[in-house]
This record gives C-alpha cells, sequence and structure tokens, in this order.
C-alpha cells in the first residue's frame, strides 16, 4: 500500500471540522477516474472519436462521390491523375476504376463501426438478458438454454455465414443478421457466470422474500450489477465483429459494389500492389489497423478501470 | 471417463446433424436454381438435367436421400459448377494441400509461441519481455488478411524473396508465407498464455525448492517448470490445432494455394451448393469431432478436470 500524503489527510480533517459532507466515490466513479488514469486507453479514444467523426461526416468534405468515375484516372493516368492530392480532391486518390478513395474509405470506414456496434448491441441486450435469465432461473431452464448456446458456438459460424450470404443475397442487412446471431453467445456465457453468484447475493434475497416477481428482480438487481463487465466484453467485441465484416468482405462475399467496406478496399487495394499505386492498399488498411488498434486498448483500459477481479 | 465421452458424443452427433440439416434447408431456401441463366434453356433440357442431379424429386426424399448418402457413404454428390468433377473429388485435391500448409503453421505457432512466452517470463519485465508482448499484441490485434498483403508487400514486391502466390508442388518458397499468415495470431496467443502460467508456475514453491538446491537456470526450466506450465496452453491448443488444419479462407484466396478455402469461396461466389455444403459438413464434422478428441485428451491428461 501506498502511503496517504499528510496534506491530503490534513484536508480531509479540515474538511469534516468545517461540517463539509465529503463526496463518497462511486463504482463509476472511480472506474472513470482509473480509466483517465491510463494513458493508452485515453489517446485511442480520442483517436476514434476522430475516426467516427471522419466515418459520419467525412462525406461533407468528399468532393466526389463513391460511384463516380474520373476518367482522367483511368489506365495510364493512374499513377498520375490518380495520386492522392489535394488539387485534384482526390485527398486519397482512386481506385482502379478511377473512383474516388476518400469517399470510399469514409463509407468502408462507416460500414465497419456499424457493424461492429450493431453486434456489440445484439450482444448487450441479448446475451445479457438470456445469461441472467439463464443464470437466475437456475434449474433445467438453465441447462436447457446453455445447451442452446453450446449447440451454437460448436457450428462453425464462418461457414454458416458464407452459407446465409449466398443464399439470401449478399447486403448489408443479412452482414447484420449474421453478425448479430453469433455475436450473443459470449455474453450470455459470461452474463450468466456472473448472474449466478449475484443471485446468492442478500439484496436478491431480500427482493425474493418480500416477493418481488423475478423478472423485476433480473433487471432492477441483475442486469446493473452486470453492467461493468458487459461494457468491457462488448468493448472487446467490437474489434473481433469489425474483423468478422472485412474478412467476408475481402473475399468477395459482403456488400455488393458500389457500396463499399474496408476489407473489400484493401482487397482490392492488394490486387493492385505490384502496379505502384499503393495508397489504394495503404489508407484503407492504415484505417483497419488504427480502429483495430483503437479498440483494443479502449477495451483493455475499460477492463483495467471495471473488471473487479484485478482490484 | 466413458461417461464424459458419451455425453460428448451425444452433444456432437446432434450438432453434426443440425448442421447438415441448416445447409440443406438453407441451399432449397435459396431462390432460383442452380441451372438457371442468362440465357433459359428449354424446359425439356432442364427437366432432363434436373432428373440427371435428382432435383425432380420429393424435397424431403432429396433431403434423406442427402444425408444418408453423406452418413453412410461419406458422399457429397456432384459439382454443379465443375461438371466433371465429384465433391468428392475437390476436398481430395484441395485438403493436402490446406493440411500441408495448416500442420506447418501449427509446428511453428506451437515451437515459437511456447519459446517465446518462455523467454518473456524468465526475463520479466526486460526489453525481450517489452518485444514479445509488444509483437503479440500487434498479431493478436491484426487478422490475416492484413498481415497476408503486408507480406507479400514486404517479401515478394520490395525484397523480391518469395513468390507471392501459387502452390507449386508445395514447395518451400511457396508454402513460407501461407504458414506466417496462418501462423501468426495464433503464435500470439500461444506466447500470451504460456508467458503467464510460466510466470506463475516460477512463482511457486517447488522452483524455489530447485533454486536453493542450487540447480541451474536451464536444467530448472526444461525438467521443473516446463511441463507444469504447458497444462493451461493445452486447453487452447485443441481449438487452435482444428482451426489451423482447416486452413482459412484469406490464405488459400490470397496466395491462391489451390487448399480447401479457394474451392470453398469459388464455390460460394458461383453458387455451386454441393460443393458449399460438402465443404461446410466436412469442416464442420471435423471441428466438432476433433475438439471432442481434444476434451477426452485434456480429461486424460489433466486428472484435476471433472468429467
Amino acid at each position: 500500500m501506498a502511503m496517504v500524503p499528510r496534506a491530503a489527510v490534513q484536508e480531509l480533517e479540515a474538511a469534516l471540522a468545517a461540517g463539509q459532507a465529503v463526496r463518497g466515490r462511486s463504482l463509476w466513479a472511480d472506474a472513470r477516474r482509473r480509466f483517465m488514469a491510463n494513458r493508452a486507453a485515453l489517446v485511442s479514444l480520442a483517436v476514434l472519436v476522430l475516426i467516427a467523426l471522419f466515418a459520419f461526416f467525412g462525406g461533407w468534405i468528399a468532393v466526389w462521390d463513391i460511384e463516380t468515375t474520373d476518367w482522367s484516372a483511368l489506365g495510364t493516368g493512374a499513377a498520375v491523375n490518380g495520386r492522392p492530392s489535394l488539387a485534384t480532391g482526390h485527398y486519397f486518390g482512386t481506385d482502379q476504376d478511377g473512383r474516388d478513395l476518400f469517399a470510399r474509405t469514409v463509407q468502408g470506414t462507416r460500414i465497419s463501426l456499424m457493424v461492429g456496434i450493431v453486434g456489440s448491441l445484439v450482444a448487450v441486450v441479448v446475451g445479457t438478458l438470456y445469461g441472467a435469465v439463464s443464470g437466475f432461473v437456475g434449474g433445467r431452464t438453465d441447462q436447457v438454454l446453455m445447451r442452446i448456446v453450446d449447440v451454437m458456438m460448436s457450428i462453425p459460424f464462418m461457414f454458416v455465414l458464407i452459407l446465409l450470404l449466398v443464399v439470401f443475397g449478399r447486403s448489408i442487412i443479412m452482414i447484420f443478421v449474421g453478425v448479430g446471431l453469433i455475436s450473443w453467445l459470449e455474453m450470455a456465457r459470461i452474463a450468466r457466470g456472473q448472474a449466478l453468484s449475484i443471485k446468492n447475493m442478500e439484496y436478491v434475497e431480500a427482493a425474493v422474500a418480500i416477493g418481488v416477481r423475478p423478472m423485476t428482480i433480473i433487471l432492477r438487481h441483475i442486469v446493473p450489477n452486470l453492467a461493468g463487465i458487459v461494457t468491457v466484453y462488448a468493448t472487446l467485441l467490437i474489434p473481433n465483429m469489425i474483423i468478422i465484416e472485412s474478412f467476408i468482405s475481402f473475399l468477395g462475399l459482403g456488400v455488393q459494389d458500389p457500396q463499399t467496406s474496408l476489407g473489400a478496399l484493401i482487397s482490392r487495394g492488394a490486387a493492385q500492389m505490384q502496379y505502384g499505386t499503393l495508397w489504394m492498399l495503404l489508407f484503407p488498411l492504415g484505417f483497419l489497423i488504427v480502429m483495430l488498434f483503437t479498440f483494443f486498448y479502449v477495451g483493455d483500459g475499460l477492463r483495467d478501470a471495471l473488471d473487479p477481479k484485478d482490484r | 471417463m466413458s461417461s464424459f465421452i458419451i455425453r460428448r458424443l451425444l452433444v456432437a452427433i446432434p450438432t453434426i446433424l443440425v448442421l447438415i440439416v441448416i445447409s440443406y434447408v438453407l441451399m432449397f431456401a435459396a431462390p432460383g436454381g442452380p441451372f438457371n441463366s442468362e440465357r433459359p434453356l428449354p424446359p425439356q433440357v432442364l427437366a432432363n438435367i434436373e432428373a440427371r442431379y435428382g432435383l425432380d424429386r420429393p424435397y424431403l426424399v432429396q433431403m434423406a436421400d442427402y444425408v444418408w448418402n453423406v452418413v453412410a457413404h461419406f458422399d457429397f454428390g456432384p459439382s454443379f459448377q465443375y461438371r466433371d468433377q465429384t465433391v468428392n473429388s475437390i476436398i481430395r485435391q484441395g485438403f493436402p494441400v490446406t493440411l500441408t500448409y495448416g500442420l506447418w503453421a501449427f509446428a511453428v505457432s506451437v515451437v515459437i509461441g511456447v519459446g517465446l512466452g518462455v523467454v518473456a517470463a524468465v526475463r520479466h519485465n526486460s526489453w525481450i519481455d517489452y518485444v514479445a508482448v509488444g509483437v503479440s499484441v500487434g498479431a493478436q490485434v491484426l487478422p490475416n488478411f492484413v498481415i497476408a498483403p503486408i507480406l507479400v508487400l514486404v517479401f515478394t514486391l520490395w525484397l523480391g524473396w518469395l513468390p507471392g502466390g501459387g502452390w507449386n508442388g508445395g514447395a518451400w518458397q511457396n508454402v513460407i508465407m501461407p504458414v506466417i499468415a496462418l501462423a501468426a495470431s495464433y503464435t500470439a496467443s500461444i506466447a500470451r498464455i504460456m508467458r503467464s502460467s510460466m510466470l506463475e508456475v516460477l512463482n511457486s514453491a517447488f522452483i524455489r525448492t530447485a533454486r536453493a538446491k542450487g540447480l541451474p537456470m536451464r536444467r530448472i526450466i526444461l525438467r521443473h517448470a516446463l511441463k507444469p506450465a504447458l497444462l493451461p496452453l493445452l486447453s487452447y491448443l485443441g481449438p487452435a490445432f482444428v482451426a489451423m488444419i482447416t486452413g482459412s479462407f484469406v490464405v488459400d484466396m490470397y496466395f491462391s494455394t489451390g487448399g480447401i478455402g479457394q474451392f470453398f469461396v469459388n464455390s460460394a461466389l458461383n453458387r455451386d451448393y454441393p460443393v458449399i455444403m460438402g465443404i461446410t459438413i466436412l469442416m464442420g464434422a471435423l471441428t466438432i469431432l476433433f475438439s471432442l478428441v481434444v476434451d477426452v485428451l485434456y480429461a486424460w491428461i489433466d486428472p484435476k478436470i471433472r468429467y
């Protein structure tokens, strides 16, 4: 334990003597303080905010839209007029079809962010409730609910997702559905484990004793106490969901042209790298890498701040 | 023990069947038949083709027939797209390639991962520890479709050392990059798990005793610390092994290895349903069976596991 600084103690003494109330520190205030002290997490959060602004408002500063072909940037012109430049309005250059890469990167980043957010929202809502109900009710219900999760988890998900996309057509909605199908499973397990231990707390017993209905107990007592771990896990889930979507798009099975996503941009850029038009690869790749790292560090910072195990 | 195996089988077999049925139902839900093309075939021709592939029979009969052929004869039927090939011959062609680089990737990731983890734990908080942790965060965060283009950019385009794709009968130059791209994230995870379990073991009493006896550090690590430290790794290695030998779509596609993933993605793009289903079912069954085997092995190695 660190020594408590004498000055602080004296300050507290003075405050108490003056009859001022000492403000308590809630769990969340405590967590915020710990998070703010984590420089990597804080910088990452700032970068993420910038990326989100870029993804949702970048379209306003784009000169070109995502599908108009700049004919002067085609063929032999690609290496000259397709270069990233402020003068032509192609801030990030053009792709091999002469379309503006800045506008396309903005859109790709937006789709990636949206997939990540939708995936983790589904996980938060469905996974938390499913797990909380399973853990709180227990018994045979718990057995059945968890066995369903086991079976779903052992199905090779990527194959089924691709099958879904092939059968019902490649669209962003289908990707959301696929991501939603998988994302809540792990969360349900985590929430169930926590609910099992919360269930035996005195305040839950008290609630049961005075006849509060089970669903109300789950919503009022169990779910709020899951909030910490759910936040951490939901943040760490976002990059996974982004990776799944980019992976599918990289294989050419994701959203249809002219719509695009970071995975599709990386795949097309990588196919052109031997022609000296490296910007086609490096811009989308850079955005994806920065996004994955920043989400990782923010999630890591949140875990340090919120996870009760590490205290 | 045997009840544990039986219980696991009771979950595994329905899972495989569910997988088969899901794939089959999805395939039938697909709008448009496999032989619909831009220029419609004459109805008689279409009827003949459908009869040839047995598509004119009732839905449930077809499904029962398919499941029976798969389960009893291990026969996935003909391919729609590659007219002269069956799904089985495609798997026979692609799977050895995938298996080859998958096994290499497994070997590489275990050797490097364990080595890196042990060194990082033994030299805890030294520069080599920080480098190991940094590298493994990077390799863990970055997916293989990011690593693969970077590898090609550096080793093919800038340095010109390795060919950028193809299989070439499994020549080592062609195998290296697929192996690295596949192994990177697993190596990182293995190193991380190994480092933390090794740190825990090194702090335990019997290691202190061994040091007090004056054993040299190398002997302590190899003879005393390594074995218990490997135990937590085992439960990770099982799923990782399965994931690696079934390969990766990205590695197969990007490096054009001719592995199973390339067939899968091409079939998915061309709606070649029998191939998609055959590969899905094969890989799913492999995944489920191997994780069963691994669980049993794990229960056998570690007596602390209750089954």
